[in-house]
């Protein structure tokens, strides 16, 4: 068990929810100043995304950061940089896609977020079934590979989703790409309810978590939530103390 | 022989030697899974097969003939004969796919389909099938590429689509396919997604090919009823590459053909500056599955440049990077130069305009660079009535 599930794990058993911000390495205003004041405003665990070309999950927000990020010249070496800067207390789980991994290999590219510090890793076009290489790598350098799990799924891949995930596993809430939604989705309940029964690792919702109201609903199912778009629109609008504002408020919501 | 059982490729779970593979967000995975255990069910199904071997003859127009290019054979030395996949019904091989799978949801209860486009050729094919078959249709097309083909636009739209242009990045295929993936892990209880080459996660790939395949048995059997053998060389266009693997699957293996697809080199041979995914890209994932990509050193998917929008895209079908790496047939490139060239040709050889796609076929023949007196089977998969303005613009104005 890494850090990130270790820390996870204790938010849960002691009562509480997790709160999992992400943002957009090397977007407007993400630096290491503002993944310190994530960490004071509550987060559990802070996931960071090494932007890449092809963000099949993302929706339009992201999408924009990651151009954005890009476009400044952001490479992944400059995300790690920043983590590692940081010097959080809270673990950081890195986000990216398959092709940034593969293509640095899978060996190297573990190492290097372990020497940056970094936690866990999502990877939501790697399954199960395409990440063996990978989980098996990361667990050699304490790093917690969390898998996905989307509704639709039959019990039988909630189980192999179960078995597989480090840290925690991510309940993707609704059919669809990350963004905000008008209302939590039915199905998030029904993905965390699939999952409960088949192993004990914290169940934290994403995708479309918009308002902390829908961050507290999903709690009252869920063991935390992650959320993205609804604090990187006002950091890529340029409103920082916006985008902190409502993390806290997001925080006060789910304690 | 042309053979109508399956390739033993892919393998269970997708791959192609290495390459291949299912890289796609988990809400996808079920409707994955149930598009492969349906084709797997379907495409040695009777009756199914009889539906669509009855559309492809009434409606497509199959099979669609071979012909002798004499004038073009005397000019280049050579003996070449053209599948004319340019006769199909709306003037491309990119029929043959979308019917099948538009006539494959159907059979799947799916309610409404979406498809990404390039050139458009795809997006047409995609709206006819739909039109044809009483289903609602989306296409996505990058906002340049709808400048580039505003006429295609027009069809989709006449066809009864709705055509949305997408903005993000690059504004061409790479990102029409994106924005088309991001609909369908939204819409996957209802919604099919007709890619349109063999590329995507799989059953993708072995999709689109079983159902391509038939340009290489119909060629295969046509070329050696006229002439009494196989062809030396058989050539087709690459970008994605359906209408290649679609041709190339009758011959893999075959003795004494040498299967060569033809990639779009552009202007030069930089990153940013062609689609040579193959002869110029290293393995990489894009859209789902493991191939050939123009990429960067941090796994960013470069921008790509060719003169034919159905060829401009960074990465390449899997089991072309299959047949590559086992020299079951080889690649090389024409620039945008030689495939405007080729068009010139064939017009005044043949009195065929061709695609542009197909163009850079002719455009590599036109150097000379098999022996003389070679045999060879070119796939000439589109027309390029689409492409006119480009060719007009292109030459200055000039034709």
């Amino acid at each position: 068990m890494g850090l990130l599930e270790e820390r996870l794990r204790a938010v849960r058993d002691g009562g509480a929810k997790a709160f999992v911000p992400y943002v957009t390495g090397g977007a407007p205003g993400v630096d290491a100043a503002l993944l310190r004041a994530l960490a004071e405003a509550g987060a559990d665990a802070i996931e960071v995304g090494i932007p890449h070309s092809d963000p099949i999950m993302d929706g339009g927000v992201i999408q924009d950061a990651s151009r954005l990020a890009l476009e400044a010249g952001t490479r992944t070496d400059d995300v790690l940089a920043t983590v590692a800067a940081a010097g959080l207390e809270v673990p950081v789980a890195a986000m990216t896609y398959a092709n940034p991994v593969l293509r640095r290999g899978v060996d190297r590219f573990v190492a290097d977020l372990a020497a940056a510090g970094v936690a866990g890793l999502i990877v939501p076009d790697l399954p199960p079934e395409e990440s063996e290489e990978l989980r098996g790598a990361a667990a050699e350098r304490g790093i917690d590979v969390v898998l996905l799990a989307a509704p639709g799924a039959a019990p039988e891949r909630y189980r192999a989703i179960a078995r597989e995930a480090r840290g925690f596993v991510y309940c993707v809430a609704t059919y669809g790409v990350t963004g905000a939604r008008d209302r939590l989705a039915e199905t998030a309940r029904a993905v965390v309810e699939g999952l409960r029964g088949l192993t004990d690792l914290p169940l934290l919702v994403g995708v479309g978590i918009s308002t902390p109201e829908q961050a507290a609903s999903a709690c009252a199912f869920a063991d935390g939530v992650i959320v993205g778009s609804a604090l990187v629109a006002p950091l890529v609008g340029g409103d920082r103390a916006g985008a902190l504002a409502l993390a806290e408020a997001f925080r006060a919501a789910i304690a | 022989m042309t053979g109508s059982t399956a390739p033993a490729r892919p393998d269970e779970r997708g791959r192609f030697g290495r390459y291949g593979g299912r890289y796609a967000p988990e809400v996808l995975i079920p409707a994955l899974e149930e598009l492969e255990a349906a084709w797997r069910e379907l495409r040695d199904d009777a009756s199914f097969r009889r539906e669509l071997d009855e559309l492809a003859r009434d409606f497509v127009g199959r099979p669609t003939p071979i012909t002798h290019a004499r004038r073009l054979s005397e000019e280049l030395g050579y003996d070449v004969w053209l599948k004319r996949e340019d006769l199909a019904h709306t003037g491309a091989h990119k029929i043959n796919n979308a019917l099948g799978q538009v006539l494959l949801a159907r059979r799947l209860g799916k309610e409404r389909i979406i498809a990404e486009t390039g050139a458009g050729q795809h997006g047409v094919a995609t709206a006819t099938a739909s039109a044809l078959l009483g289903l609602p249709c989306v296409v996505y097309m990058g906002e340049e590429d709808t400048r580039r083909q505003a006429p295609n636009v027009a069809r989709m739209r006449l066809l009864g689509a709705e055509v949305v242009p997408v903005t993000a990045g690059t504004r061409t295929l790479k990102e029409a396919v994106n924005e088309a993936l991001r609909d369908w892990a939204a819409s996957v209880a209802t919604t099919h997604y007709v890619i349109g080459s063999v590329v995507g996660p799989h059953p993708f790939p072995m999709l689109v090919r079983d159902l391509q395949r038939v340009i290489g048995d119909e060629a295969r059997a046509q070329y050696r009823e006229r002439t009494g053998a196989d062809p030396e060389v058989v050539a087709a266009c690459v970008g994605g590459g359906s209408n290649a693997i679609g041709m190339f699957t009758a011959f893999v293996g075959a003795e004494g053909v040498r299967l060569i697809g033809v990639e779009a080199g552009g202007r030069g041979t930089r990153l940013g500056e062609h689609c040579a995914s193959l002869t110029l890209g290293e393995p990489g994932v894009l859209h789902g599955a493991l191939s050939y990509l123009l990429q960067d050193p941090d796994g960013q998917v470069v921008e790509t440049h060719s003169i034919s929008a159905g060829l401009d895209y960074p990465g390449v079908g899997p089991e072309h990077a299959f047949l590559k790496d086992a020299g079951l047939a080889s690649y090389v490139s024409a620039s945008d130069a030689d495939a405007l060239a080729g068009f010139r040709l064939l017009a005044r050889t043949e009195g065929i305009l061709p695609a542009l796609e197909p163009a850079h076929v002719i455009g590599w023949l036109a150097h000379r660079p098999l022996p003389d007196g070679t045999r060879v089977l070119v796939c000439l998969s589109g027309r390029g009535d689409k492409d006119l303005d480009t060719v007009l613009r292109a030459e200055g104005g000039g034709a």
